[in-house]
């Protein structure tokens, strides 16, 4: 427990803890204590097996200590329900309502392992019948870890939870067993009808507003609306203007440039899936041609190419990689644990994720580059088009557009890029455990949230959303709930929803957006996923802005007065040709030769930072990361939350967010006094002004000093409030590399010295 | 690119109130006039070669090259150069070059064409007669340095204050006058605070058998639990393991000064290999066998020569540039931060053991000046939030620190050629670094900035100020250094603002314990990397809660006017015109 963060000394023993619900509402939130150990079942869902007495160890330590309780298994999760009485007390405030914290959702479930004495065995299904392990160890994709003993239950329910459990989370199912499917029937999700929302990009209206947004200037597709077109294809996109219906066709989609978004200077950033180019034929080369030409058009002919497959790691690499980073964060025990301590730096690197996060921001400044100084257009490829070109499509639009930074705006972002995109989340995922998609499995968003994270950790105040946001959305991904990542693409979305329904009459199945936030969180939660340093635009900064930032400022100083103001429609049709010779025509020459050889090199990459970073920081503007090595760093929020002895009790980023917290809940509060006050003053009314009321982050700041750095995802009540000493210093193995003449020497110097 | 603001940023504030035109006539005012060298380069590891005029007065090196928007200005103090070298003879393009090694984490190269013989050899002469005073003889800077300051910040550490604000002396500890004329321990301060029961004589005694005669005394009194962490040297074992009854007696009535615990931990900092080796000097450790009650445990923390070797590897690693692709691996490969880890996890032990243990601890190394005073001043910090504001960290530094004996003068070498002396390392550092790691775990618990730490770090080379000077309090003393110099707490204290950090909260009686795992250890970028300038120090946070504070002035301020306005107005009923109508809409955060 806290008691001697407070106490200064002596009480040690005595518990004192100061809960920050008031009395009223842990009174409310009290319920009569269950006899029957089921969990409260969702919607739709049904248990499979169970299994009583399990015995759950506490994680925290290799002693065999832990709770007795049943272990079930459903449709939705494998379950424990603890035989001791629940004291809910402090955690309530970040309760997740579809799943608590001894639950795991099967699309969670990472790895199992079976414990057999001492050894420890990874369970990959197809088991002998009659065997099963005497311990269960479970690894989450969120990086938590249960371990189970079912040494203390009988024989066959220990055999069927076991084999339940195995058979639920590690073998091939089919799309329609995974629960989303159960619990869309079984509830009507409210239509989220506000007039701020997200968009989600599955309609005309949402392509149409942000093409206007950004005054783009491309041909929004609607022929594919029913999937006529292509079945990859989403139900809408833009495409260049000069991109014919004939060429919509041709290749099913790749090689066709999707616009994601466009600069102010009118040059757009585009996106495709690549054609195979082959020597002999020349028809897909010829109508690459015609595609960049197409590009190159949209904006004083100039365009950019790059394909992402060059230079950045495949899908396969990312899996590889990130496999072997969890593993540090993964821990069975603290001895273990602190074992890794001494060689975490050079393990962190020889992972090499870390890198991947590099190299996938720093390609996305290369291409910011391209369209801020330079304001060429730029096409990236990749095989796919919907992986790499998705991480690097959204990194830019968060670094230039501010839109992008609010929370609605990264929502709205993700559901263009990655929804709409067709990112294939339900291969990448590979959560129905098919074999023949094990290679497709691999953490590209995670990837791209990672960079997000650098982003927000660098630049905090340029972000509306929260560090706990982000780490909600990564958990999201592996609730099998959300129609968001539960598909390939918008058409495979389409007809396994039409497919699905119940009834015909009812249109096709209504499965909530991962961005219903209140599916899984009350509204006292969610308020921590706005971040308090947010510095929001304000009014006053609006409207200078834009005074003083013309239209197509850029196009001012080129040094042709014929690039001037390509505004005119005749202006293509007289000088497109000479043009294209000088540039388009080279342009795609040199792409063909070398596809990044017209890319910004480091050099000026290095120099396009160093001058943005020379300038006063305006968090409404373009941002860059730093990519220098201790800027990169390990996003210690998601991966370090369930490590006891990581936990910093009284400190960590909460202690100043909550700081930050109190202090804006005064300003509004005074904002609105103020407010009062001018009614009443102009309504001639007397009145006295009131004393503040006490808010809800004040609360959460009084309290903070008892929060931990896992906030809020872990709460010390459950902990001892004792430090965590290192178990293993392991000095001979340092000194067996430092010079040990130096070690063993005197401190005095008294010696004579011959110093190198 | 404004290299001028953040190339010695301590030092640019130095005189806030006078202009830089009128602090640089008052320099050359009182001191020898400066040398000044035009057409000189500076090659500059970050943006290339820059062509200016450098000049060099007794205090510090000024370089500034106009040709370039911002104006780029070098400004260092002499103090921190820790060598300053010829690079070559006369090179082909006729320049002559020389390099300045910096005890701060950097290196700087000037050239310039060869003069006659005369100039050239006065730069080189100059820099070497007043970058090190001592081995030229002559005063260090700090004694020629008048600067008024409103506060003498020779009065922030009161001995007898501090210990009375602990509660002390009690019924089961004494001060003691033994030592008023540094009889007893010449390397101790002159107010010491023993066991009750233990007299004079029997202190003398118990000085026989320690090293140097740093006997246990007592450093910090837990309020509650009366569990003490008392600090001293080696005792004089040898390899026939010598006992003393004096020394036994006196640790006992440490224990029993504690009635909470029945045993004492004694904490000896070193690995314990490196504790047997001192055996064959004499020195040693406690033997559980003396000792009854007492445990001893090793804290692994490496002597003064492993850690130089560290930091060496450390600027090799980060300055003038950082390798990309092996950052990791590299800084895993100087075990810098292995270092910290091992000292915050020795301060951890001795905190919870007496925190959550309530038994008094005892620590030692060899002589009880390093690593001691490394661990007794961070399990402090850990311990009593009084150390944690700007004024109680400056009296933990002078009392764990200054008042104890660490040896500032042999340890960063002031103003003393002789840059190879095993005698420094940077003890100090590595202590103000782990105060870091605890601000960054911690970030509402500290009064101080960051900039405050990097501050302190910056004098404690410079020899601008009084307070690092000298090896202990008795050479303090002799020297008349409060007398005849500034202290640096004088500067601080003028401008508290500048180093407070604004989201302290005053959460006095809490006790920090930090996470020592290598997950939450960091290069303190700010300290280390801070000459690179893609390394742009950013406080985000701060700034955007200085903001909200100014915000909330602003509205609290016009609250309080209609507050006013409405008092007026139903004193006085009626009056035309709505002044409220001018308020200009309000920001909207929301």
């Amino acid at each position: 427990m806290l008691s001697s963060l407070g106490s200064g000394g002596g009480k040690t023993a005595k518990p004192s803890f100061v809960s920050y619900v008031t009395p009223e509402e842990i009174k409310s939130e009290k319920e009569p204590y269950k006899k029957e150990n089921q969990p409260d079942l969702l919607p739709g869902e049904v248990v499979f097996c169970s299994a009583c007495p399990v015995l759950k160890y506490s994680q925290d330590d290799m002693s065999q200590r832990g709770v007795f309780g049943t272990l079930l298994c459903t449709n939705f999760r494998v379950s424990f329900v603890s035989d001791e009485v629940q004291v809910e007390e402090t955690c309530k405030l970040f309760k997740n309502k579809l799943y608590g914290e001894n639950d795991i959702p099967l699309a969670c479930v990472d790895n199992i392992y079976g414990g057999y004495e001492d050894k420890k065995k990874l369970i990959t299904g197809g088991l002998l019948k009659n065997k099963y392990p005497s311990k269960i160890i479970v690894h989450c994709k969120d990086l938590r870890v249960f371990q189970f003993s079912l040494t203390y239950s009988k024989e066959e329910d220990a055999k069927k939870i076991f084999q339940g459990i195995v058979h639920h989370c590690l073998e091939p199912k089919s799309l329609r067993c995974v629960y989303a499917f159960s619990y869309c029937e079984n509830t009507t999700s409210p239509e989220m009808q506000r007039k701020e929302r997200t968009m989600l990009f599955d309609c005309l209206e949402d392509w149409t507003q942000d093409m206007k947004r950004t005054k783009g200037n491309c041909r929004l597709v609607t022929e594919n609306s029913s999937f006529e077109l292509s079945q990859k294809l989403p139900q809408f996109f833009i495409v260049p203007l000069n991109v014919t219906d004939e060429d919509l066709v041709k290749f099913q989609g790749n090689g066709l440039p999707m616009w994601c978004w466009s600069h102010h200077s009118g040059c757009a950033l585009f996106k495709t899936a690549s054609l195979p180019l082959s020597q002999e034929d020349n028809v897909p080369q010829t109508y690459m041609e015609k595609m960049l030409t197409a590009v190159a058009h949209n904006h004083l002919y100039s365009v950019k190419t790059e394909d992402l497959s060059d230079t950045l790691p495949t899908i396969q690499d990312i899996q590889l990689s990130y496999n072997k980073f969890k593993q540090f964060f993964l821990i069975d025990n603290t001895t273990e644990f602190w074992m890794s301590d001494m060689k975490w730096f050079s393990s962190l690197e020889n992972c090499g994720w870390l890198d991947m996060i590099r190299q996938c921001l720093l390609k996305a400044v290369e291409v910011v580059e391209c369209l801020e100084k330079e304001n060429t257009n730029v096409l990236i490829m990749e095989e796919s088009g919907s992986d790499l070109c998705c991480v690097i499509s959204s990194l830019v639009q968060l670094m230039l557009d501010p839109h992008y930074r609010t929370l609605l705006g990264f929502q709205s972002l993700v559901q263009k890029e990655w929804v709409a995109g067709g990112h294939a989340f339900l291969d990448r995922s590979n959560q129905l455990h098919l074999k023949e998609k094990v290679e497709s499995q691999s953490p590209v968003f995670l990837l791209f949230l990672e960079c997000v994270w650098q982003l927000h950790q660098q630049h905090g105040p340029a972000f509306q959303f929260s560090e706990t946001y982000l780490t909600v959305l990564s958990d999201s991904v592996h609730v099998p709930v959300f129609a968001t990542f539960l598909f390939n693409n918008d058409s495979h979305r389409a007809n396994v929803l039409r497919a699905e329904s119940p009834s015909s009459q009812r249109g096709p199945l209504n499965c909530p957006s991962v961005w219903d936030w209140s599916v899984q969180f009350d509204c006292r939660a969610q308020d921590l996923f706005t971040n308090p340093l947010y510095a929001q635009k304000t009014k006053q900064d609006r409207s200078q802005r834009k005074s003083h930032r013309p239209k197509h400022q850029r196009q001012l100083s080129l040094p042709s007065s014929a690039f001037k103001t390509p505004t005119k429609k005749g202006f293509f049709k007289d000088e497109a040709d000479s043009l294209k010779k000088i540039l388009g025509v080279k342009r795609i020459s040199r792409w063909m030769l070398s596809p990044s050889s017209d890319f910004p090199p480091m050099s000026s990459i290095k120099e396009f930072y160093e001058t943005w970073q020379a300038k006063p920081l305006d968090y409404h503007g373009m941002l860059l990361p730093c990519l220098d090595g201790p800027s990169i760093r390990v996003w210690m929020q998601r991966y370090l939350r369930w490590i006891h002895d990581v936990q910093i009790l009284g400190g960590g980023p909460v202690a100043v967010l909550s700081k930050v917290s109190e202090l804006l809940a005064e300003v509004q509060e005074l904002r609105s006094e103020l407010d009062r006050h001018a009614r009443t003053v102009t309504s001639n009314h007397r009145g006295a002004i009131r004393t503040r009321a006490k808010t809800a982050p004040e609360n959460l700041a009084r309290s903070s000093v008892r929060l931990s750095s896992s906030f809020p995802f872990v709460t010390s009540r459950n902990w001892s409030f004792k430090p965590a000493i290192p178990t293993s210093m392991l000095q001979s193995l340092m000194m067996s590399e430092v010079a040990g003449d130096l070690a063993s020497r005197e401190d005095d110097g008294s010696e004579p010295e011959t110093v190198v | 690119l404004s290299f001028n603001t953040w190339v010695c940023p301590s030092l640019s504030y130095l005189w806030p109130t006078v202009g830089y035109s009128d602090q640089w006539d008052d320099l050359n005012k009182r001191f020898s006039p400066p040398l000044t060298a035009k057409d000189v380069t500076y090659i500059c590891p970050y943006i290339g070669a820059l062509r200016g005029t450098l000049t060099v007065t007794n205090y510090r090196l000024f370089f500034k090259c106009t040709d370039r928007e911002p104006v780029f200005v070098l400004d260092l103090p002499l103090g921190v150069v820790s060598r300053v070298e010829k690079i070559g003879g006369a090179s082909s393009r006729g320049e002559v070059s020389y390099g300045l090694v910096c005890k701060d984490i950097r290196n700087l190269r000037f050239a310039h064409k060869q003069m006659e013989d005369s100039l050239r050899k006065s730069i080189f002469e100059v820099l070497m007669k007043f970058a090190f005073p001592v081995s030229n003889g002559l005063p260090i800077f700090a004694f020629e340095y008048g600067q008024v300051y409103p506060e003498n910040g020779w009065k922030v550490y009161d001995a007898q204050a501090e210990y009375k604000r602990q509660g002390l002396p009690n019924e089961s500890w004494r001060i003691t006058k033994v030592n008023d004329h540094y009889e007893l321990c010449d390397t101790y301060p002159s107010t010491l605070v023993v066991p009750v029961n233990i007299s004079d004589e029997e202190l003398k005694r118990v000085a026989a058998f320690r090293a140097k005669g740093r006997i246990p005394v007592l450093s910090w009194i837990h309020p509650e639990s009366q569990a003490t962490v008392t600090r001293c040297s080696q005792p004089m074992v040898g390899v026939n393991g010598k006992r003393s009854k004096d020394d036994e007696k006196y640790l006992q009535a440490i224990m029993d000064a504690n009635a909470q615990s029945h045993k004492l931990f004694i904490f000896d900092a070193r690995p314990s290999v490196n504790a047997a080796a001192n055996k064959m000097k004499g020195g040693g450790y406690e033997s559980e066998d003396a000792y009854q009650n007492a445990e001893l445990v090793f804290l692994d923390i490496h002597n003064i020569h492993v850690m130089r070797e560290s930091l060496r590897k450390l600027k090799e690693v980060v300055y003038p540039n950082i390798e990309e692709s092996h950052w990791l691996s590299n800084l895993e490969s100087t075990h810098w931060l292995e270092h910290i880890k091992l000292i915050l996890a020795g301060a951890l032990r001795i905190a919870d053991k007496v925190e959550s243990g309530k038994t008094s601890v005892v620590v030692h190394c060899s002589d009880g000046w390093d690593r001691t005073a490394q661990l007794t001043s961070l399990a402090m910090l850990m311990l009593d939030g009084h150390y944690r504001t700007i004024r109680g960290f400056q009296v933990l530094l002078e009392k764990e620190w200054l008042s104890f004996g660490h040896r500032f003068q042999l340890r960063i070498g002031h103003g003393d050629k002789n840059h190879t002396d095993a005698d420094r390392s940077p003890v100090f550092l590595q202590f103000i670094d782990c105060v870091w790691q605890m601000t960054r775990q911690f970030p509402a618990a500290f009064e101080f900035n960051e900039y405050f730490l990097v501050t302190t770090l910056d004098h404690l080379y410079s020899c601008l100020f009084g307070t690092f000077l000298c090896n202990s309090e008795q050479q303090r003393v002799k020297e008349e250094v409060p007398k005849k110099t500034v202290s640096l707490w004088a500067y601080i204290n003028s401008q508290l603002e500048e180093f407070t950090n604004p989201l302290y909260v005053n959460y006095s009686n809490h006790v920090l314990f930090p996470v020592v795992s290598m997950r939450h250890l960091e290069l303190w970028v700010g300290y280390y990397i801070r000459w690179n300038p893609r390394m742009r120090p950013q406080e985000p946070v701060h700034q955007r809660y200085k903001e909200l504070l100014a915000k909330r002035a602003e509205l609290q301020k016009r609250v309080e006017e209609l507050q006013r306005e409405v008092t007026n107005r139903s004193a006085s009923s009626e009056r035309a015109g709505s002044p409220t109508r001018s308020i200009t809409p309000v920001q909207t955060f929301v």
